[in-house]
């Protein structure tokens, strides 16, 4: 980068920054929506977390009626929907909001307003599907709801039309925000900003865009032929009309997988961001880092009947599924390789964040190993549905994701905020979340391939199971304690924690060469990019050290205006699909309809800046 | 580097391309993904339904609450026909889309209407369809070839529909003037949306009503 | 920027030890012993199959393992920075490094794949050494099985002989199940209208529990069975003794003020037959498992309530609060009739008594 000419501007007097919760309201700031993924998707996690405590206490010891079936089977749905969709997705948007534009220079995403639309959407989805507790109709048949088990005749309650309906909503909520970043990330990169120069994190991201992109239309057309099984008397999944539960498998999966990797490939972005800076020296391998996530990408549209070996495909079927997916172990295996040939050499700086990095690369490749073994079908026969299943995915996504996006935290929350988190709280955090973690899903192995299946709400006692579950209860508790402590610090930074500079960790990219937090309109003046890590490139052209950046009046800079017909607009959208919950209401549906059309329409002819 | 902060809110592009003209195209590749899944849902249940009436064959159904012999459901010319029509109001609004760029309003105006024209008569072509189809006891829930006939044609239909208040939108304001050639691209858009539309129904219209 | 170097010594003191523990309790967690439902003692040919596959994969992953987290907590320590540390050389990449990385795990699958595959397609053959044929249905959420060759249906315990192929054909009455017997063969999911194979042959006698492994509703935790595998003439003894039970044959009706007559009168009374048949020979599919048999099986409620009287009666007089959701109504039976009922159900035994299930299940 050659210049970020803060300056010019002028210095006169900011104007005041805008308060209060109608500003909030009718913000299309991507970083003000940024901060609302993340406080809601955090209160979505936590509720996600308590539920699994709750299917914890109940597997404590075998036989307990702690909690009773119906409850249990609720709770375990709700946990695995609530942390995929409403936890570690919109998580990851978060940073999407908030650091893709920062990242590629650009003063917001290509279209606000469609970016206050999909927040509230996806706001009005979780609230939706959350709902459902109150009606004592919890989505009580598995985040996968194979058919036939969904039918109208084996789930007559509304169970399985929240879920249908709370997903329908999210659904629109992930591709509005697809479109947007994808074409963010195109479109509005800075000058200089080579698809070759974007940093990792951008670059994964757009991976994960284009992976929403391509799966969840899948999702969204099986989800309305169940709708329409279960409201309408269709029997596309009804085995008494014609249909083959089978084929929901294969539509549930065929976006299944990829989202899979629409949950990790943000977390090898952050983590590909945090690596290079805390050991001061590049991402080794750049280009294989990118080319390796493509292709990780591609090859994740292709495996997915590899959750289907024991359905009896056939052994032509699961040889290919099964070579396909043993494939995705070679560029995850580079993208390991690469983020240790980044520390190797370097000069690791014992931060927080380097830290949960850290931890993710080291529980990842645990992840990592256990999927490898089944995607062997004859291995996976015995390993499906099992708890050796559980232990894998929690590897993979707490170990994975959700260390990777606590990393994120940890890493940008002084840019968010403008305050530094504690280092010693945050290290607490750091081994109590390791040790938690590793008792309550590592003793999962061992339970799996000694015959403990997936998805039960109790074991009898004699099986063999009692010890393991008992630790892992345990470990469980440790883990949640270790994020009040997590909570405690963000809290007691918001309100005295040590002011960030522009720039506290010495990174690389174009976030930290703007004022913490960055001002409405990110940069004063467009930066120009001559490489992959264009602030360390600045920092040794000057001599070491850069001025911190002044914040500057925003006089001259055009920006969005802020519109409330966004959250109309997904008010409605929220609403149509609702009138499919009960039945069909035609009103509500109509309702719904107008109020978006309305919505639309306003939208479309309100003028777009000020 | 000293940019004209007056030009900030609109730069130009990364990849020069409209930021809204790769927004549709976008939206296009996933909406691609949703046809593809129907249309796919349709193959599998080809030829797997448990009663009549079928597409291209005759057959033992309940019409009126008792067994009859239903023929044949599909009629190929009408819905060629339609097919044609769709065809040419892609072409039409090419030409609406030429007038908008030279600022020829009559042009434009012309071809534009033509296009919404054709799009009315192609949804009007379905719902008569539909209701010939319904009456000649294909129920929606009738057997597996009626649900997943209707679930895909029917979807390809709303979005005709919803191309048609699109491209509405964008005559009434060329009506009232609002469409000068530097505001095309609002047209264009809106065309992109409808060339694909049309591209959709050049797969459905074989792979249902043709093949066998 | 402190770098708390006293802190990660500290650390580094507890590695050893950690590593010995952490060895330790997996080891420990590893020996199948008091698991009866462990994957990892196989007992049949089949499970033997797909064991050889797992261990393969599981000794080269545990040697990656070691060589990637070891190098990754190597360089954690030897690279970490100290305060006035210049900066470290600025390397990009090392395209011959990249390429062994690539190419090095490529090789380590070629070692999973072809097993893989030699067993993927081993197990996908149809038995042909005259394999005992026997029709597995799920129910919500019991087991059946049919033996066609002696025409013969029973449920909860699945009786086999040892030395001779089982040929499962798998269906299921209403959702998706899996069946699931660890020690002697992988899962297999059955679906409706769908006809799913799985074989087995066992060579030692023994009690094998299995459960539904594919979630199927309220009580899919409580969907289990038992696998009792025995000697041929055992084998034998046992399927003559089911055909016999409820026959007129059957040493003649009970008593007439006996309890079981009692209880017979009670099983039709209650309405319990609408549901249930208590003969085995070609018996129809109903609504509720056969109970031919019932007197001697191992295990009540689907194969995890031990089948004591006390149980028997327990669940009889309230069924949903044993296993909520079932579809056998409460019948409103107070303790005598309880008492009755239960002495029928013992009464519809195979004789002889399970004595020998008993001591093969002990040698397991």
């Amino acid at each position: 980068m050659s210049t970020i000419a803060m300056g010019h501007a002028g210095t006169e007097a900011a104007p005041a920054e805008k308060k209060g919760l109608w500003s909030w309201i009718t913000t299309v700031d991507h970083k003000r929506i940024g901060i609302l993924y993340g406080v809601t998707a955090f209160l979505f996690f936590l509720i996600g977390g308590l539920e699994a405590l709750l299917i914890r206490w109940q597997l404590g010891a075998p036989d307990k009626t702690f909690l009773s079936p119906e409850a249990y089977n609720q709770l375990f749905t709700m946990h695995g929907t609530t942390m995929i969709f409403l936890g570690v997705m919109p998580l990851s948007a978060m940073f999407f909001n908030y650091f893709i534009p920062l990242q590629i220079g650009a003063r917001d995403v290509a279209f606000p307003r469609l970016n206050a639309y999909s927040y509230w959407v996806f706001l009005f989805g979780g609230l939706v599907l959350n709902a459902s507790f109150l009606f004592n109709a919890a989505p009580d048949m598995g985040w996968f709801a194979y058919a036939n088990l969904t039918s109208k005749q084996f789930s007559p309650g509304l169970n399985v039309d929240f879920w249908i309906i709370g997903l329908q909503i999210l659904g629109i909520a992930s591709l509005a925000a697809a479109v947007n970043f994808f074409v963010t990330i195109i479109n509005l990169r800075a000058p200089g900003m080579k698809m070759m120069r974007m940093p990792m994190f951008v670059w994964m991201s757009l991976i994960t865009q284009v992976l929403l992109l391509l799966a969840f239309p899948i999702i969204t057309v099986a989800l309305v032929l169940l709708m329409l099984d279960r409201n309408f008397g269709t029997h596309f999944f009804v085995p008494s009309g014609g249909g083959d539960p089978v084929l929901w498998q294969h539509l549930f999966w065929l976006f299944g997988h990829p989202e899979v990797y629409i949950l990790i490939l943000p977390a090898f972005g952050v983590v590909s961001e945090i690596l290079p800076v805390f050991s001061r020296k590049p991402l080794f391998g750049y280009a294989a880092m990118v080319f390796s996530g493509c292709f990780i990408a591609f090859l994740g549209f292709g495996v997915w009947s590899h959750h289907m070996f024991s359905t009896g495909m056939g052994p032509m079927a699961d040889t290919v599924f099964s070579l396909g997916t043993m494939l995705i172990a070679i560029p995850t295996g580079v993208k390991i390789f690469n983020w240790i040939g980044t520390v190797w050499g370097g000069s690791i700086q014992y931060k927080t964040p380097m830290y949960f990095a850290l931890g993710f690369v080291a529980m990842f490749i645990i992840g990592g190993l256990s999927g490898v073994m089944h995607a062997s079908p004859p291995a996976d026969l015995q390993q499906t549905d099992s708890y050796f299943i559980v232990a894998h995915f929690h590897y993979v996504l707490f170990g994975g994701s959700i260390f990777a996006l606590t990393a994120g935290a940890y890493y940008w929350f002084p840019k968010m905020t403008g305050r530094m988190l504690s280092e010693s709280l945050g290290k607490v955090h750091f081994w109590l979340m390791f040790l938690g973690f590793n008792l309550t899903f590592a003793p999962m192995h061992i339970l799996g391939l000694n015959g403990m299946p997936r998805r039960v709400y109790t074991y009898s006692a004699g099986m063999g199971f009692e010890f393991w579950n008992a630790i892992e209860t345990a470990g469980s508790l440790v883990l949640g304690f270790s994020f009040l402590v997590f909570i405690w610090n963000i809290l007691r930074s918001l309100k005295a924690g040590e002011v960030a500079p522009a720039d506290p960790w010495h990174g690389a990219t174009l976030e930290w060469s703007i004022p913490s937090p960055p001002q409405e309109w990110n940069f004063a003046v467009e930066p120009t990019v001559d490489g992959r890590d264009p602030l360390w490139e600045e920092r040794r052209a000057k001599g070491g050290t850069l001025p911190e950046p002044e914040r500057v009046s925003g006089a001259g800079i055009h920006l969005p205006s802020p519109s409330y017909w966004p959250i109309v607009t997904a008010f409605g959208t929220a609403m149509t699909l609702v009138g499919f919950l009960m039945h069909v209401t035609l009103w509500v549906i109509l309702a719904g309809l107008a109020i978006t059309m309305l919505g639309i329409f306003s939208w479309a002819f309100e003028p777009a800046d000020h | 580097m000293a940019h004209d902060t007056a030009h900030a809110m609109h730069p130009p592009t990364a990849t020069g391309l409209d930021t809204r003209k790769l927004a549709i195209w976008t939206f296009i590749g996933s909406e691609c993904l949703f046809f593809a899944t129907l249309i796919s849902n349709y193959l599998v249940y080809k030829g797997q339904s448990l009663v009549g009436p079928l597409p291209h064959e005759t057959s033992q159904c309940m019409l009126h609450g008792q067994m009859a012999t239903c023929e044949p459901i599909f009629e190929i010319p009408l819905v060629t026909f339609g097919t044609a029509v769709l065809l040419f109001s892609s072409f039409f609004v090419v030409l609406a889309l030429n007038g908008a760029q030279k600022g020829n309003r009559k042009q434009l105006i012309g071809w534009l209407s033509a296009t919404v024209l054709c799009g009315l008569f192609f949804v009007g072509m379905q719902v008569y369809e539909f209701y010939h189809f319904f009456h000649k006891g294909l129920g929606y829930t009738t057997n597996l070839f009626g649900s997943s006939f209707y679930t895909l044609t029917g979807f390809h239909g709303t979005h005709v529909t919803l191309g048609v208040i699109w491209l509405a939108t964008v005559l009434v304001l060329a009506i009232r003037g609002k469409l000068p050639p530097e505001k095309a691209l609002n047209l264009e858009i809106a065309a992109l949306y409808w060339h694909f539309v049309d591209v959709v129904w050049i797969v459905i219209f074989p792979v249902v009503y043709l093949m066998r | 920027m402190a770098l708390r170097t006293p802190s990660l010594r500290r650390v580094a003191r507890w590695v050893p030890a950690l590593c010995v523990a952490l060895a330790m309790l997996v080891l420990a967690g590893c020996s199948p012993d008091g698991y009866p439902q462990t994957t990892l003692a196989p007992k049949a040919d089949f499970a033997e199959l797909l064991d050889k596959v797992f261990r393969r994969s599981f000794q080269l992953a545990t040697i990656v393992f070691f060589l990637v987290e070891g190098a990754l907590v190597w360089a954690l320590f030897r690279f970490r920075g100290k305060p006035g540390d210049a900066e470290p050389e600025q390397t990009h990449g090392n395209a011959m490094l990249e390429v062994v990385w690539t190419v090095i795990p490529a090789v380590i699958l070629v070692f999973i794949a072809i097993p893989t595959i030699q067993t993927i397609f081993k197990t996908a053959e149809a038995p042909t050494d005259n394999p005992l044929v026997i029709e597995v249905t799920g129910h919500q959420w019991w087991w059946e099985f049919r033996y066609p060759e002696y025409n013969l249906v029973t449920a909860g315990d699945m009786h086999v002989p040892v030395g001779r192929t089982v040929d499962l054909r798998m269906t299921t009455g209403d959702v998706v199940h899996s069946f699931w017997t660890p020690q002697l063969a992988g899962k297999r999911d059955v679906f409706p209208k769908r006809d799913n194979r799985l074989w087995f042959r066992t060579e030692t006698a023994g009690l094998y529990p299995g459960q539904c492994a594919e979630f199927c509703g309220t009580q899919h935790a409580r969907m289990a069975f038992q696998v009792v595998a025995q000697e041929p003439a055992e084998f034998d003894a046992w399927r003559t003794g089911l055909a016999a039970v409820g026959a007129p044959a059957d040493s003649g009706a009970p008593a007439p003020d006996s309890l079981v007559a009692q209880g017979q009168q009670l099983f039709a009374m209650k309405g319990c037959v609408g549901c249930h048949m208590v003969t085995a020979v070609g018996a129809p599919t109903m609504v509720g498992p056969n109970l031919a048999g019932i007197g001697s099986r191992t295990m009540i409620a689907s194969g995890w309530l031990p089948n004591t009287d006390e149980n028997l009666a327990r669940w009889i007089m309230n069924p949903q609060a044993v296993k909520v959701g079932v579809l056998m109504p409460n019948l409103g039976l107070n303790d005598e009739e309880a008492t009755a009922l239960v002495a029928y159900l013992r009464s519809l035994r195979v004789a002889p008594a399970p004595a020998a299930v008993a001591t093969t299940a002990a040698g397991n």
